[in-house]
């Protein structure tokens, strides 16, 4: 292994950047002549808009335009999308309702966009929009999921009756029901799977711009899929064709999924910048707007039930979730109740049987779509609570429950469409038994004791579905779009390689990894490679970042592209060396002819290519530059097996976590470092989920977690150190035998902490997220018990 | 709007403006000073992504007005590396991986720096409590705690060679 190859510690290529204060996010992009946008959203979290009168605001200081929805609406600019259709049981597709990039006639949440004052100042475009006046007729807000399918709620939009977008099934209902009839033991478990904020430190900014002389537009914005944007607004707002629109997504300041989405915001400032003469259009969400507008995560409401035999063997799963969906249906959010969830209640089990019924639903609150693990964290905290609570009700040591039923051998076909191809769940949990030394358990519980503490320990063995994912497969399943992934290699003269990516990197590392890639490959030091990313100008058609996917899917691009560099190189250096192609071979960066000393450094062969003196050139083309589209033919399944253990301070409610060991299976690593990073970070989200984060609404739909004040984000005092062991199954379906660990964290850790929380307390549930007053509210037994 | 003239000492260097009374640190650091290293993650003082450090304190630079800095020393993201060298702080997050999107670094820079300055040898309790004002979403804090336990070991090291030099 090289310093800079595959399975390098190789540090990031990215940083020096960064830590010198020299990234470049959208927010710190100016164009000449800006003007700022500033969006009048709705203080109601439900009402018709009767009028609107901008006349004052039109006339203020340094406005150069005011529009809303009718403006909208006469220069056709169409509105947002979802671009994954689902089906209900009836077969009827699901009922999504309008989403306009300013409301038209009606606001569907605290937060809504009203109207954009475009001005030469964010504190003149403030002023002249509190001189907008806007009449309102307020109407009931429906804001819990589950009360939002009973008749007279208030209905959000007028095409889903009973504010019920779909009522989708997956699995052999008739089949699961006889299995539950037979049953020696029914395991049944009401979950609520709290609403969560992701929450990137960069707030989501864009800038418009429209370029009068050429009829093209430019957005730069915090994007993690700049050419899925660009289509969305060209295909489906209509706003310009792709070859009119360059979609720049620079530095981005994290993502979780929350920037995967197309907003309203960057559809007007393109457009405004039009209609305020060509001049640049920024608007950055200040926290409380991201608060109210940033997609949301997770809000499932959920009923469970296992099965088990007299040997303690699985015989079935039933699930019936709610999911809240939000206003309008995000882009992706119609597949993350759906195919991203229930088709991982399988576990790492062998469940004969499996049925989930999901009904997704408006309420008047900020739309929810994917966030890191989008789908796979709830269907994990479905299946590893029931695993846990059914062990416990058994009388079995959760551990041996688990192992007892393991799928072990592969390829394994999940009764929910899922095909796992490689694994070892027993090695990973054995791991992690030994990390946390299991067997000392009852020891240090008793310890705890002694200083009053109440000790618990819980398992999470996830697994996911990522590389996401196969187009036809997923075609079929209702997604809009084709889920390869795109790249190109360019070598220049000098022998250096430029890869053009249509994966983003907003934190990943991908300039570090992707180069180890091309350095393993090529023999040349990572240092000579160069990574473009994020611009629809520089780089083809690609898909983007989200669901583990960039290592599997974009990285086997570029190694589809560096096998046809390879080809060609020979072809070059054959002819060079006046040898036949079959003899020469490539190793260490080296073309050499077999049996002789004949042999020429890549860079040679790439200046031979490009000065093309010593080759036909009617029979190979001059140049080195390859690229390579490639479509998965499975999802990857990373799988693995987190261990909590926790203090629960009996008097305060307090739970702190005192240990955490996280086995993980992701195939090969191309870099363990950046891989740690990303097990860390999901596991603090993950931690988040179950200890201190919820986005609440009142009643009335008013926002109560608008601020870094009121949703707790995880501190560095919050969280404990992390012990890390990782085991390999390569992963079949690609040839670099990586699965993607970027989710893994956040969907395993909140099964593990509320495992290990419901063990300390004795008790069958505690709300997420377990904040020492819903703890101390758990306790309550205790307390009585001691009296 | 009545604008006031404001002097301050940025990274070394005396800056003037003329601005208004009611223009944040951050805005001035970033748009007049054009220095966006320092960056805005909440404007609500809770999340330490605009810390800068001024007059030797990690302060958030989005509570703070400008015109309230003034004759002050600050010092941004911008500043900490000398003569293209990186300050060992620096050098430290990019070995540890102390960072993965880099949004929230520079203000985690001027904390670290603000908590080495005041003690040279902290414990891993002590580098949670000095950063935990500070969001991070990408890294669940484990590997910038390591960044600036290593950092602080270099900085030992180095000031021990330095009175480790004969006369």
């Amino acid at each position: 292994m090289s310093d800079t190859g595959i399975g390098a510690r190789m540090l990031r290529k990215e940083d020096h950047r960064f830590i010198t204060g020299k990234g470049r996010y959208t927010d710190d992009i100016n164009l000449p002549g800006q003007a700022v946008g500033y969006f009048l959203r709705s203080p109601h979290a439900h009402a018709e808009i009767k009028k609107i009168d901008i006349k004052k605001a039109e006339k203020a200081p340094g406005v150069l335009c005011v529009l809303t929805g009718d403006d909208a609406a006469a220069d056709n600019i169409g509105g947002v999308i979802c671009g994954w259709m689902i089906h209900s049981k009836d077969g009827s597709p699901m009922k999504a309702g309008p989403h306009p990039v300013l409301a038209q006639g009606k606001v569907r949440h605290v937060g809504d966009q009203v109207a954009v004052v475009v001005a030469h100042t964010m504190a003149q475009a403030k002023a002249a929009a509190e001189m907008i006046n806007v009449s309102y007729n307020v109407l009931d807000a429906n804001v819990d999921p589950v009360a939002s399918q009973k008749r007279g709620a208030p209905q959000v939009h007028d095409v889903a009756s009973r504010n019920t977008v779909f009522e989708w099934e997956l699995g052999d209902k008739a089949a699961t029901d006889a299995a539950f009839s037979s049953a020696a033991h029914i395991t049944t478990l009401d979950l609520v799977n709290n609403r969560l904020a992701p929450n990137a430190m960069e707030p989501r900014a864009a800038i418009g711009s429209y370029d009068a002389g050429e009829d093209h537009y430019t957005l730069y914005t915090t994007s993690q899929n700049p050419h899925v944007a660009r289509l969305v607004i060209s295909a489906f707002v209509g706003l310009a064709p792709e070859h009119k629109l360059r979609v720049i997504a620079p530095d981005v300041g994290g993502g979780f999924g929350s920037k995967i989405f197309i907003y309203a915001e960057e559809v007007v400032c393109l457009w405004a910048s039009k209609r305020a003469g060509g001049v640049p259009v920024k608007w950055v969400a200040d926290r409380s707007e991201a608060f109210l507008t940033d997609a949301n995560g997770r809000d499932h409401v959920t009923t469970a039930e296992l099965a088990t035999d007299s040997n303690g063997k699985i015989t079935g799963l039933r699930a019936k979730t709610i999911a809240n969906m939000g206003a309008y249906l995000s882009t992706f959010a119609s597949s993350v109740p759906t195919y991203l969830y229930a088709t991982l209640l399988s576990g790492q089990y062998n469940i004969p049987n499996i049925y989930a019924e999901v009904d997704a639903v408006y309420t008047n609150t900020s739309p929810v779509d994917a966030y890191r693990g989008a789908g796979r964290p709830e269907a994990t905290y479905v299946v590893e609570r029931l695993m846990e609570t059914a062990a416990r009700e058994l009388g079995m040591d959760p551990a041996e429950f688990r192992a007892r039923n393991f799928v072990n051998s592969f390829p394994h076909q999940t009764p929910v469409i899922m095909c796992y191809d490689a694994g070892d769940y027993g090695a990973s949990q054995k791991k992690a038994m030994e990390m946390i030394d299991y067997a000392g358990f009852e020891k240090r519980k008793a310890a705890s004791a002694r200083k009053g503490k109440l000790r618990g320990i819980g398992f999470s063995n996830y697994i996911e579905a990522c590389g996401i994912a196969p187009s036809a497969a997923v075609g079929s399943l209702g997604a809009g779009v084709g889920l390869w992934e795109s790249a190109e290699v360019r070598v220049n003269p000098v022998g250096t390689v430029e890869i053009l990516t249509g994966s983003h990197s907003h934190g990943q590392g991908h300039e570090t990894t992707f180069a180890q890639l091309v350095s393993d490959r090529l023999g040349i030091p990572a240092d000579q490679v160069a990574i473009v990313h994020g611009d629809t100008d520089k780089v083809q058609f690609g898909m983007g970042t989200y669901g583990s996917r960039s290592g599997a899917v974009g990285m086997t691009a570029i190694s589809k592209a560096l096998d046809k560099i390879e080809a060609k190189a020979k072809k070059v250096a054959a002819h060079v060396m006046e040898a036949s192609e079959s003899d020469v071979e490539f190793k260490d960066g080296t073309f050499s002819v077999k049996g002789t000393d004949k042999a020429m450094a890549f860079g040679e062969v790439a200046l031979s290519a490009y000065v093309a003196h010593k080759f036909p050139t009617s029979e190979i083309e001059p140049g080195l530059k390859e690229g390579a589209f490639h479509d998965p033919t499975n999802f990857t399944f990373p799988a693995g097996c987190h261990i909590c253990e926790l203090e629960v301070d009996a008097d305060t409610g307090v739970t702190e976590i005192v240990d955490w060991v996280a086995v993980d299976d992701f195939g090969n690593v191309i870099n363990p470092m950046i891989v740690e990073g990303q097990v860390h970070g999901g596991i603090a989200q993950g931690v988040g989920q179950a200890l201190t984060e919820a986005v609440v609404y009142d009643e009335g739909g008013q926002l109560l977690t608008g601020s870094y004040m009121d949703y707790c984000m995880p501190r560095a005092d919050n969280l404990p150190s992390f012990k890390l062991g990782f085991t390999t199954t390569e992963c079949p379906s690609n040839p670099l035998g990586i699965k993607g660990c970027g989710e893994a964290g956040a969907i395993a850790a909140p099964a593990a902490v509320m495992n290990a929380l419901t063990s300390a307390l004795g008790v069958k549930d505690v709300a997420m997220p377990a904040t020492p007053q819903n703890v101390w509210n758990a306790m309550a037994h205790l307390r009585e018990a001691a009296e | 709007m009545k604008k006031i003239a404001v002097s301050v000492t940025v990274n070394g260097r005396q800056r003037e403006a003329l601005i208004a009374p009611r223009m944040l640190l951050s805005d001035f650091v970033r748009q007049e000073l054009e220095l966006p290293g320092t960056h805005v993650g909440c404007e609500h003082g809770v999340c330490g992504s605009c810390n800068v450090i001024v007059d030797g304190k990690a302060v958030r630079s989005c509570l703070m007005f400008a015109v309230q800095a003034e004759g002050s020393q600050i010092t941004t993201v911008e500043g900490f590396s000398a003569d293209g060298e990186l300050h060992p702080i620096q050098t430290a997050f990019w070995e540890e991986h102390g960072l993965q999107c880099g949004f929230c670094t520079p203000g985690m820079l001027a904390s670290a720096k603000e908590l080495l300055d005041a003690n040279p040898d902290p414990t891993d309790d002590e580098i949670r409590e000095a950063i935990s004002g500070n969001l991070c979403r990408c890294t669940g804090y484990e590997f910038i705690i390591n960044a600036i336990r290593s950092a602080a070991k270099t900085l030992r090291d180095t000031e021990n060679k330095k009175t480790l030099q004969p006369a």
